[in-house]
């Protein structure tokens, strides 16, 4: 399972990487940027929730 | 406009005013003749049959044959990644459903030339080139995408004089930055804006039309249009390059800077590059249009080698170099740059807009004397933490290109702009990018008095 961020939709509210702060990391400005596209098999639930938490759909899994 | 021309001698002036480079001669580095891009009279549009006579449009061998051949001459991509043009063919090729292939002449860095001029001299070339790509990849459609709108006019007359087989359009687009982007490419075809979107999928998994797409350079066509006619000396062309260097004087007198647009072989050395322009003076150079950053101390021994750059930190890119003369300041010249990229921003991805204003305002007090004692620590900072992080290559352009290289390659420069005005950089303050532009040289026609579009800005 591989994270992508689309880096045009990120608006930089933060809320994706609460479920997930293993995977994802924001910087100085809130823009979310993403430390782990292999996701490791343990964080395939975190990762769900982090694509589902995004209010504008930046987040995107694929197999 | 066709007095300022003089057919056959090699120089051509442009009708731009208004940059400090105010002109672009052409000279090659090799000898002419056949396998090479720069043929013996470069400021005059080449004819269908004038281009017939040199061997173009007559290979009538397999598609695979020839796919073959430019993967055996080993031929990149001169559009700025260097990737291996045959991997790409054969992946568009192989994908789901009838693929499409797009010549990419849209030029977006200032300071290089080459493809403006190739469309604008040889469109026959690139248009052969495409076809043999839609041969190769069993595509049904092709375009030429481009901005310039001599150029355009230019592939228009060419597809008029000799119609082909394989259904042409061609895609004007405006002239920024980012619209050659292989994404934004394929986004204005479709009927978009000319920016970058999200990747993957890459177009040669889903592009114009969601099928697959070539988006290839229009020097990389006629690379392959030019291995078609002479296979025997497919790995010369496969060798050599297209440049376009120009030299940054350190004053804005008009005609102080130069520029030069040439052709030469891989390995060539930047000192022998900057000794045709004159600059072998130089403190250091720009590489790869904006993309390869600064080279300082040391850059004449530099050999244009994909592996020997990236061993050094910087790239080819485009293949634009600009040397800068002694009385230039390399803060000055990433300061412009990053002012340039952050102007050019096409301000959809957060970080970007962000992250190319920081590096421009940090850049902008180092060269005003007023940065904080941990701006160098800053720009390294971003330098690492930002490339990769856009849709597209102008956050990595600015981040590492050019922040990291002036650190990299001026590390003492840098840290005597702490806290003291540079008088140099107050004297040249950030020009948006104007002072990098480089004009595009001037090509006449071959029949006097028959200019495509003798009205139009020739931008
Ligand atoms: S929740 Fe979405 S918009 Fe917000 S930081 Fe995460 S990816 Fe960006
Ligand atoms: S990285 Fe910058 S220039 Fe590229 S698409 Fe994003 S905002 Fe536009």
């Amino acid at each position: 399972m591989k994270l992508f961020l689309d880096s045009t939709r990120c608006q930089g509210y933060g809320l994706c990487q609460e479920h997930a702060p293993d995977l994802l990391e924001l910087d100085e400005w809130g823009y979310a940027s993403v430390v782990a596209v292999d996701v490791p098999p343990e964080e395939e639930d975190a990762a769900r929730a982090c694509v589902e938490s995004c209010p504008n759909s930046a987040l995107r899994l694929e197999n | 406009m066709t007095a300022s021309a003089r057919p056959g001698t090699g120089t051509a002036t442009s009708m731009i005013e208004d940059t400090a480079t105010t002109a672009t001669r052409i000279r090659s580095l090799i000898p002419g003749g056949p396998g090479t891009l720069l043929g013996p009279a470069p400021d005059v549009t080449e004819s269908a049959e004038a281009y017939a006579d040199v061997g173009g449009y007559r290979y009538t061998g397999a598609p695979a044959d020839l796919l073959e051949r430019i993967a055996d001459a080993g031929l990149l991509g001169r559009g700025g990644a260097g990737f291996p043009a045959a991997v790409k063919l054969a992946a568009v090729r192989d994908g789901d459903g009838v693929p499409v292939v797009v010549a990419n002449g849209e030029e977006g860095e200032p300071g290089s030339v080459k493809d403006r001029w190739l469309l604008r001299a040889r469109p026959h070339l690139v248009l052969d080139g495409l076809a043999h790509a839609a041969a190769i990849t069993g595509a049904a459609h092709g375009y030429v995408y481009l901005s310039d709108p001599y150029a355009a006019g230019h592939v228009r007359r060419a597809l008029a004089e000799r119609p082909t087989p394989l259904p042409i359009e061609v895609i004007e687009t405006g002239h920024t930055y980012v619209a050659g982007e292989e994404t934004a490419v394929v986004r204005r075809i479709n009927g978009g804006p000319a920016l970058p979107t999200a990747k993957p999928p890459r177009p040669f998994e889903r592009g114009v039309a969601d099928r697959p797409t070539l988006v290839s350079n229009v020097e990389t066509l006629a690379r392959i249009a030019l291995i078609a006619a002479r296979p025997d000396l497919r790995h010369d062309i496969a060798r050599t390059t297209l440049l376009t260097l120009s030299r940054d004087s350190g004053t804005d007198l008009p005609g102080d800077d130069s520029a030069l647009l040439t052709e030469v072989p891989y390995g060539t050395t930047l000192g022998t590059l900057a000794a045709e322009l004159g600059a072998a003076d130089s403190s250091g150079a720009l590489m790869g249009g904006l993309f390869g950053g600064l080279v300082g101390p040391g850059w004449p021994s530099l050999a244009l080698d994909h592996a020997a750059l990236a061993d050094a930190g910087t790239a080819l890119g485009c293949g634009a170099i600009r040397f800068l003369a002694p009385a230039a300041c390399p803060v000055a010249a990433a300061d412009d740059a990053v002012d340039h990229l952050t102007a050019e921003s096409a301000r959809q991805c957060g970080v970007c807009v962000s992250g190319t204003a920081a590096i421009r305002d940090t850049l902008r007090a180092l060269a005003a004397g007023t940065a904080g004692i941990d701006a160098p620590e800053r720009l390294e900072h971003w330098s690492k933490t930002l490339p990769r992080r856009g849709a597209c290559g102008l956050l990595d352009a600015a981040a590492a290109g050019t922040a990291g290289s002036l650190l990299r390659a001026f590390p003492s420069l840098v840290r005597s702009h702490l806290g003291a005005p540079c008088p140099v950089c107050a004297s040249r303050p950030p020009s948006g990018g104007h002072r990098l532009v480089v004009p595009v040289p001037h090509v006449a026609d071959a029949v006097p008095g028959t200019e495509p579009f003798p009205h139009l800005c020739p931008r």
